[in-house]
């Protein structure tokens, strides 16, 4: 479903990314996991088409974000690490907005939005603006923004950073019925968060993959804290666990 | 085409939904309807003199154009350009600074239909806004018998500038994400048009003649006589058609930057 080969992202002399390639499958949750200042965000907003990388491809259902950058878009449901809000809207008038450019038709948007309300739990909210609403229902409008037009790919970036222990559940608890057969890459660096929602995991450190592999893998031995560790201490970041990867 | 009027839409109601609009219409019209009432008494004035020195001759100089509309459009104008960096300014910095840039960016939108809803909903509260001046003409037309059409010509001519200062607005607005640097940039390059022509008479005959081409009053003066001649038309359109391009290119940079 995503497949990000050989990416390398470089801000003027900084390398952000550096020849980084993984690949997620049809509804699979993968964790991607790294200290901050990784590379994570920069290898999101990439994977969405925010910005283009320097080299190296990302394929997204089957489409190049660089020769297809529309099809990709039109599949990609993205939360950036921000949720991006229009603070003076209400969350209806902000979702019907989100709709309509995302390419939903004017006959499906009521029943598009309802259903995501329904589903982000924001039906007592409707009618309130959003800048007035509290970072965790904040949050929940940043998913319903990202799942209105019903995307085959989600991308989440930190979606649980800055919320307290109650509303991490519930965004956990969203994400993971809506996890089913989408695909959803989500960066994170709360450990447990991955142990709990993901199957795939992919470290990355300084720009390099680290590691790539099923959780399950993963901590046959070991903790997920002592692997996170082990990987991230190792600062020449040869991917070489990344090739024999199952994908 | 619909997307672009969805963000033109959504544009316009940020407007309103937040004091902006009230306070920048409130201010435009408070501003107007000063220069109005005081260009009009002037006119009475010089009107009561010049019917008590029984001078019918320089009576039938003084009209409600010359004496009223015009100076009044142009005075308008002034403020435009102070007022139209403020209105822009947010318009792609603000996207920007709180993340929702983002959002546009990566939903299945083309860079045409992004420039084109946010020109489209700037467009829209410039129609509003100058339409709401045509107060002053109305009523000089109930009480008087200014030429309809040089007024008309004159309209025209304000609300060009006024397109064509919105569009300088949200190219400055395109190229940072701080609402400030977009405002006084705008402010500087609107001014700096305003102004070209200064040195025109003492430039020699080329060079006077290029830099009264580019400026803006120049143009604009043409028009407020009632005038509406095609290079004039050209100059705005090319203006506003220049500005436009040069922000899809930097909103396009963003992306394969």
């Amino acid at each position: 479903m995503i497949e990000v080969r050989n990416l390398t992202k470089r801000y003027g002399d900084l390398i952000a990314v550096r020849d980084i390639s993984f690949s997620a499958g049809p509804g699979q949750v993968l964790g991607f996991l790294g200290p901050n200042g990784a590379g994570k965000t920069t290898t999101m907003r990439i994977i969405t088409g925010f910005m283009p990388a320097t080299s190296g491809t990302v394929k997204v259902a089957g489409y190049d974000i660089f020769d297809d950058s529309y099809e990709v878009r039109k599949r990609i449901g993205y939360l950036p690490e921000n949720p991006p809000l229009y603070t003076d809207m209400t969350v209806t008038t902000y979702l019907r907005f989100v709709g309509r450019i995302r390419g939903i038709a004017k006959a499906e948007l009521n029943d598009s939005v309802d259903k995501v309300l329904h589903t982000c739990g924001l039906a007592e909210v409707t009618s309130r603006v959003v800048g007035h609403l509290s970072k965790g229902f904040r949050q929940r409008v940043g998913l319903a923004q990202a799942l209105i037009h019903n995307p085959s790919v989600l991308v989440l970036d930190e979606p649980t950073i800055g919320l307290d222990p109650r509303q991490i559940i519930d965004i956990r608890t969203l994400i993971r019925k809506l996890a089913g057969d989408r695909t959803v890459i989500l960066s994170t660096h709360i450990l447990p968060e991955v142990a709990q929602l993901c199957e795939k995991v992919v470290i990355i450190n300084e720009g390099y993959i680290a590691v790539e592999d099923t959780l399950a893998n993963l901590t046959q031995d070991a903790s997920l804290e002592q692997v996170f560790l082990r990987y991230i201490a190792k600062d020449t970041g040869i991917p070489a666990a990344a090739a024999e990867a199952p994908q | 085409m619909r997307n672009a009027l969805a963000i033109a839409g959504k544009e316009l109601r940020s407007y309103f939904v937040s004091p902006i609009a009230y306070v920048v219409l409130t201010g435009f019209l408070l501003l107007g309807g000063w220069f109005f009432f005081n260009l009009l008494s002037r006119f009475n004035f010089l009107l009561s003199i010049y019917s008590a020195m029984r001078n019918p001759e320089a009576q039938t100089r003084l009209n409600l154009n010359e004496f009223v509309i015009g100076p009044l459009l142009h005075n308008l104008s002034v403020v435009l350009v102070i007022i139209i960096p403020m209105i822009t300014m947010r318009s792609f910095a603000e996207e920007k600074r709180s993340g929702t840039y983002e959002l546009l960016m990566t939903s299945p939108l083309s860079i045409t239909e992004i420039v084109a809803g946010k020109f489209l909903g700037v467009l829209g509260f410039m129609i509003i806004m100058i339409g709401l001046t045509a107060i002053y003409p109305v009523i000089l037309l109930l009480y008087g018998n200014p030429e309809m059409g040089i007024i008309l010509a004159g309209y025209l001519g304000l609300f060009l500038l006024a397109i064509a200062f919105a569009t300088v607005g949200l190219l400055t607005s395109s190229l940072t994400e701080n609402q400030i640097i977009a405002a006084v940039s705008c402010l500087v390059v609107l001014l700096l048009l305003y102004v070209i022509a200064w040195p025109a008479e003492t430039a020699g005959p080329i060079m006077g003649a290029v830099l009264k081409y580019l400026s803006l009053t120049e143009h604009f003066s043409e028009m407020v006589k009632g005038v509406i001649d095609t290079k004039d038309l050209v100059y705005f359109g090319s203006v506003i058609l220049l500005a436009l391009f040069l922000t899809h290119r930097s909103v396009e940079s963003v992306r394969w930057r």
